[in-house]
């Protein structure tokens, strides 16, 4: 009997058993942000314990509220700034180079087919584009896996999504994710792997991919996954051209991560996006999913362009094409977070942050912040967004304020007109 | 040391709560659990749920449904709860981030079927519930007004030694 990807990477991290479907695994890498490190840091400190199992394996960054708003984040920043100092982490992103943690770790090439990853984040589910398996995981779970390298999870079964037939022109992988959520519920995949198969992930960019594998756990996901392929591979070749002879060789090593052909699924579910929309959540729950035309009208009063969703430099591309020589409705507050400095710069150069500016958008620097709720963009009670991110509970973005989740192409197009717009439209 | 599990239940009869909801993300520049204490359940809104009301104040049990804990995989929402002397969560379904907090952190997320938090649910009307919990004999026993039932639930041999450990920590620390 085949295996998936995600047994496959069992399998081979398998550290301990120590009852019957407890399978305890060692880690590749543990990431870490401000927001949930700290009380794992003070945790460890009290035990007497504060150690690393491996300092190189550990990536560390202050993302969420950055630069820090007030005196409690600054002090959260500093606990973590000190700890990776103390224990000489090599990679910690401070102010000036840091970026939202699921943008930046992978595009510092630390994420690689048949790892396994584990970050007290929920989104850490988006480092599965890469063919590895990444789970979001609380303070408990990762205060031990920087103390020893090692997270406990259930058996995993995997769901099969396939996505075949062709994508419409102005739909993107953040409508696809959006009408996948719709299909499964947003418990739907709950301690299930989420493979995203199919001719549509084959031509998808890693930023296209990421997007899809981010939302796993919108439907409960425990990790997405696409399978690691020549795309893979030239988006990580700059860190492992030491490594391998050449692409193809490092193609080869990675295949040993794709699922068999005869591997055992949960379940799988066909979907055809050939006639798929635009895609908008309505409500508080990210499975609440319409097509746009639906939702067409509805004023917003602030759009929001960024997070680990759609703040990479593809997002920006397709938001700039649609805000290009254009100014955002009187009506609306615009923001865009490019996810990391360099997708900044690469913004820069490509004159899309001038398009930004142009249009009317306020520019900030890299940040969860307003994604939810903390800094950078918090929502008054009664006000609406637009946002490219990808939770819209009630509050979420700031108390008695609600979300719109949408692709960056929607979401210029609903910032040009202060409205939901499908940017097909204009 | 293994907690205390059980006592007065109150009920959040509705699916997906989030740990938005458990605990708002404006909370989580604090750094000790102890400075979440006020904050518990602040953004629910629930009819007849008052997040300061003194049934609350009182519960040591969270009764609710399906895919309770979903969304952020904050621990501080398994936290705003311990630090409130809530250490026992009925639901008919969990988020796996959140079910591992609370057992991670020595707590006990219990699984019921649908029918049989119908029927806790439906026993509020007789008055204050009160839930004894039976971990080795895996049921628990409900009481309201004169009335008393029992529901027998499973819990795994790794989560029941997280909760006799004291938590993930403890274990690992003493196994690897």
């Amino acid at each position: 009997m085949g295996k998936t990807l995600a047994e496959k990477i069992f399998d081979s991290h398998l550290r301990d058993e120590p009852f019957p479907g407890a399978k305890v695994l060692s880690l590749d890498r543990v990431l870490c942000h401000e927001i949930t490190t700290p009380v794992a840091i003070a945790d460890l400190v009290w035990r007497e314990k504060d150690r690393v199992f491996d300092k190189n394996k550990i990536k560390v960054v202050i993302d969420h509220v950055t630069p820090s708003k007030d005196t409690k984040t600054a002090t959260q920043a500093k606990i973590l700034r000190d700890w990776a100092r103390r224990h000489e982490i090599p990679d910690f992103f401070d102010i000036g180079r840091n970026g939202v943690c699921h943008a930046i770790f992978p595009e510092k090439g630390y994420i690689r087919p048949g790892f396994t990853v584990i970050m007290g984040d929920s989104h850490t589910c988006t480092h599965g584009a890469f063919g590895a398996f990444a789970a979001g995981v609380g303070t408990t779970d990762l205060e031990v896996g920087i103390l020893k390298g090692v997270c406990a999870f259930r058996e995993p079964e995997t769901i099969r999504i396939n996505l075949n037939g062709s994508l419409p022109e102005g739909v993107y992988a953040k409508d696809v994710i959006l009408h996948v959520i719709a299909q499964l519920g947003v418990n739907g995949a709950t301690d299930r792997v989420v493979e995203f198969r199919g001719s549509i992930v084959d031509q998808m960019s890693m930023d296209a991919r990421m997007t899809l594998c981010n939302m796993a756990v919108e439907a409960g996901g425990t990790s997405g996954v696409c399978m690691p392929d020549m795309t893979t591979v030239n988006y990580l070749w700059e860190f492992i051209q030491d490594e391998f002879s050449s692409k193809e060789a490092a193609l080869a090593d990675y295949q040993q991560w794709v699922s068999d052909p005869d591997a055992v699924y949960s379940s799988t579910l066909e979907i055809d996006v050939s006639s798929l929309e635009p895609q908008v959540t309505f409500g508080y729950k990210p499975d609440c999913v319409k097509s746009i035309k639906e939702m067409q009208g509805a004023p917003v009063d602030q759009v929001y362009i960024g997070t680990c969703t759609n703040g990479r430099i593809e997002d920006l591309r397709q938001a700039a094409e649609v805000l290009k020589g254009k100014t955002i409705a009187d009506s609306v507050r615009g923001i865009v977070s490019p996810a990391t400095p360099k997708i900044f710069s690469d913004a820069l150069a490509e004159g899309i942050i001038q398009i930004f500016m142009d249009a009317g958008f306020c520019v900030t620097n890299p940040t969860c912040g307003a994604c939810l709720g903390m800094s950078n963009g918090v929502l008054a009670e009664g006000e609406v967004a637009a946002a490219t991110s990808n939770r819209n509970f009630n509050g979420r973005m700031g108390k008695g304020g609600m979300v719109h989740l949408m692709s960056p192409s929607s979401a210029a197009a609903t910032a040009l007109t202060g409205v939901i717009t499908d940017a097909r439209s204009l | 040391m293994q907690k205390k599990f059980g006592g007065l239940a109150i009920f959040l009869d509705r699916s997906d709560i989030n740990t938005d909801e458990i605990i708002p993300a404006k909370y989580l520049t604090e750094v000790t659990k102890e400075a979440l204490t006020p904050y518990i359940l602040e953004d629910l809104k629930l009819e007849g749920f008052d997040p300061k009301g003194e049934k609350l104040k009182n519960a040591t049990v969270v009764v609710s449904r399906e895919n309770f804990g979903c969304g952020s995989s904050r621990e501080h929402a398994p936290w705003v709860f311990e630090v409130n002397d809530v250490h026992t969560v009925i639901a008919e379904s969990y988020a796996r981030i959140f079910r591992q907090n609370m057992f991670n952190g020595g707590m006990l997320a219990i699984e019921l079927p649908k029918a049989d938090i119908d029927q806790l649910v439906a026993l509020q009307q007789q008055g204050d519930v009160e839930v004894a919990v039976d971990l080795d004999g895996q049921s628990i026993t409900v009481k309201a007004g004169g009335e008393e039932r029992q529901f027998s639930f499973e819990i795994s041999q790794f989560d029941k030694a997280l909760i006799e450990s004291g938590g993930w920590v403890e274990f690992a620390d003493a196994r690897y």
